[in-house]
């Protein structure tokens, strides 16, 4: 092994990285950006301005052709990215670029169909290799996820789970003690996009997982302004915002780049402030 | 040495065909999942629930359905006696009804009044929204806007029955993008809405409830076989996209080694990736809508783009328990191409006073030219899924590129 003997792996960096937000008094921020939309370049100087913006940590969204869980804009962002000839060694490479740049921890919102086709061995690997702090699978169920929790477990990357609102509660209490790194709480049943209002009931919700497991609880799906991720931040230990940030990323396409980063770097220190 | 398991004892509890199977979907549709198997299982040990699901398919549907001696297709071939096992006389014209009728009576067990649907070739939509409409449910189809064009009659028809009918205009605009977009408004809908899946594919428990409720055509083809020769087929014959029709018709057959069963995927214009949509033939193991099957891929595990002529085979994956067969070596998977499917539809239609749909046209190919092969002796049963009037226009359509010499591919 090349690593120094003492450097933390990449779930501790993951853990760090919540731990200094908690001892500063912040709940946590984790944007999402799509890798490779508009280009691999832009996408690397696009997580660095999500890093300087304050950031905790960064989902990176790895295109994929049939996204089920993912609304219209996530959707068209992968379409594009493919379109452009983004491939998995890409995304690889705009993580590993970037992880060189950033101190946030950076993982992977990838479809189980893209780790199983590379082989779970070979894409834990390589995630590794690029500097990525874990995974998010949005398409594999606890059922499924025996062989990539155990390839994650012993590379230290950290798996996230996700609960939703039409999970119950045993099943619940079962994904919240799995879940490595932070627990994902979907905020509403649906696919992923921005919404005006949050759903009743999530509060509940939080409160009742918290009592459940020892991670830190991000809420996601639907939340895009800097008044929503107060009022969610009031309760749980930290946010995701990913089509908002997406969307804006895209409407700045025909901009010069330095225009797009700086869009970039204001709407997530925004949200960032709302999260103190 | 205990005996091997029957090849028919799968799915296993966590809906495995072998290797293949499972369930990958997002969270928020596993409950959903797990309330369709345990009504599932309620509603097989329910004999209220058998009876009116047989009251249907016999007075609704118009089952059992015949086996029909194909004399001329036989004396043209000049071998094998081939026999159809005649699906198209199903009231909507093909056998998916099998399948949406007994799903529908599952949602409303369920308590699930609003009904979404995917739909390639517009005969799964065309049969949804029958159902719904004998039932009184809300039908909503996603189709591609490819396949809208393609298959206008069966768009007027589901219209016609009271379903919204919803183009799709991402990706491929064909089936693979319909199946997309029903999932994500079942992801936003689960708690008041069922799925009704066309075909065999997608996640558990779906591929084994579709198969069982087209398990009738195998087991009448086994009965009429009995009873008309006094044995069973040498040979069973259906198309597959996805593979409904041809689980339902070898399903009662797999246990019976005695009998040779083929499915003949879509060739389309070459065996160059993209021009296709033979999953079985060039595919790989992967994961697509939910299950571990075989699925036209790239290196990165990207859904490839696929061809065919037929929009209801026009998929590029295929149910996980055809790729379990295929494995085992139970059945075997080939395919014909574009114009060797258009051309078997010419040759059924003057010989047999049968228009037969596209998607049939690629089983009828090859049979056709094996039974040339085989001894008078032997018998050969074609699934003749479903019937080609969606087709005419499409057909004509092509012709008129091939009168030009331009794009035609026969």
């Amino acid at each position: 092994m090349t690593a120094a003997p003492h450097a933390p792996s990449p779930i501790a960096r993951l853990g760090a990285s919540f731990a200094a937000a908690r001892a500063a008094g912040r709940k946590a921020l984790a944007p999402f950006v799509t890798a490779g939309d508009p280009d691999v370049a832009t996408s690397v100087a696009v997580l660095e301005a999500v890093g300087r913006a304050g950031a905790t940590l960064c989902e990176l969204g790895v295109p994929y052709s049939d996204p089920i869980a993912d609304g219209p804009v996530i959707q068209a962002s992968y379409t594009r990215a493919l379109g452009s000839g983004v491939t998995l060694e890409h995304v690889f490479a705009i993580a590993k670029q970037a992880s060189a740049k950033v101190t946030m921890p950076i993982l992977a919102m990838a479809s189980y169909s893209l780790v199983f086709r590379r082989g779970i061995d070979r894409f834990v690997a390589d995630a590794k290799a690029a500097g990525l702090a874990g995974f998010v699978v949005p398409d594999l169920p606890l059922e499924e996820s025996d062989d990539l929790d155990a390839a994650c477990r012993a590379a230290e990357l950290a798996l996230v789970r996700l609960v939703t609102p039409t999970t119950p509660p045993e099943r619940a209490e079962a994904i919240a003690r799995k879940s490595t790194g932070f627990l994902y709480c979907v905020s509403v049943a649906g696919v992923t996009g921005a919404r005006t209002e949050l759903p009743p009931g999530l509060l509940d919700r939080i409160a009742w997982l918290r009592t459940k497991t020892d991670v830190p609880i991000l809420v996601g799906f639907g939340i895009s302004s800097p008044e929503q991720v107060r009022a969610v931040a009031a309760v749980a230990d930290g946010v995701i915002v990913g089509s908002a940030l997406v969307r804006l990323v895209a409407e700045s396409a025909s901009a010069e780049r330095n225009e797009t980063l700086a869009n970039v770097e204001r709407f997530v220190t925004d949200l960032a402030a709302a999260c103190g | 040495m205990p005996a091997a398991p029957a090849v028919s004892s799968v799915p296993d509890a966590l809906g495995r065909f072998g290797r293949f199977g499972g369930r990958y979907v997002p969270e928020t549709l596993s409950a959903a999942l797990d309330q369709l198997e345990r009504e599932y299982a309620k509603a097989q040990a329910d004999p209220e629930f058998q009876a009116e699901l047989d009251g249907l398919l016999s007075a609704f549907v118009g089952r059992p359905t015949p086996l029909l001696f194909a004399k001329r297709l036989t004396e043209y071939a000049g071998g094998a006696r081939i026999f159809f096992k005649r699906e198209d006389l199903s009231h909507t014209g093909a056998h998916k009804i099998n399948n949406t009728l007994g799903q529908g009576l599952l949602a409303m067990r369920m308590g699930k009044r609003r009904i979404i649907a995917e739909t390639g070739a517009g005969q799964h939509g065309v049969a949804t929204a029958t159902a719904c409409a004998r039932f009184g449910l809300e039908c909503i189809v996603y189709m591609g806007a490819e396949d809208v064009r393609r298959q206008a009659p069966n768009v007027r028809n589901m219209r016609f029955m009271g379903a919204e009918v919803r183009p799709v205009e991402s990706g491929s605009r064909t089936l693979r993008d319909a199946i997309n977009e029903a999932m994500r408004d079942w992801m936003g809908s689960v708690e008041n809405t069922h799925y009704i899946i066309g075909s065999v594919v997608g996640p558990h428990p779906f591929p084994r409830i579709v198969r069982d409720f087209q398990s009738v055509i195998g087991r009448e083809t086994l009965d009429q076989c009995r009873r008309q020769f006094g044995r069973l087929p040498d040979m069973v014959v259906a198309c597959v996209g996805g593979g409904s029709n041809a689980a339902g018709m070898f399903y009662p057959f797999v246990d019976h080694p005695e009998v040779r069963l083929v499915g003949v995927e879509a060739g389309g214009r070459s065996g160059k990736p993209g021009d296709h949509a033979a999953s079985l033939s060039y595919g790989s193991p992967g994961i697509l809508h939910g299950s571990l099957s075989y699925v036209l891929q790239d290196l990165d595990g990207q859904t490839a783009d696929v061809h065919s002529v037929s929009a209801g085979l026009d998929y590029p994956g295929v149910g996980p328990e055809h790729a379990y067969w295929h494995d085992t070596g139970r059945v075997e998977y080939t395919s014909v191409t574009d114009g060797e499917a258009l051309d078997a539809f010419d040759l059924v239609a003057r010989r047999e006073g049968v228009l037969p749909a596209l998607e049939t046209s690629h089983a009828l190919a090859w049979a056709a030219n094996e039974a040339a092969r085989r001894p008078s002796s032997e018998i050969l049963v074609v699934c003749l899924s479903g019937r080609g009037d969606k087709d005419a226009a499409e057909i004509a359509r092509l012709r008129g590129l091939a009168a030009d010499g331009s794009g035609a591919t026969r």
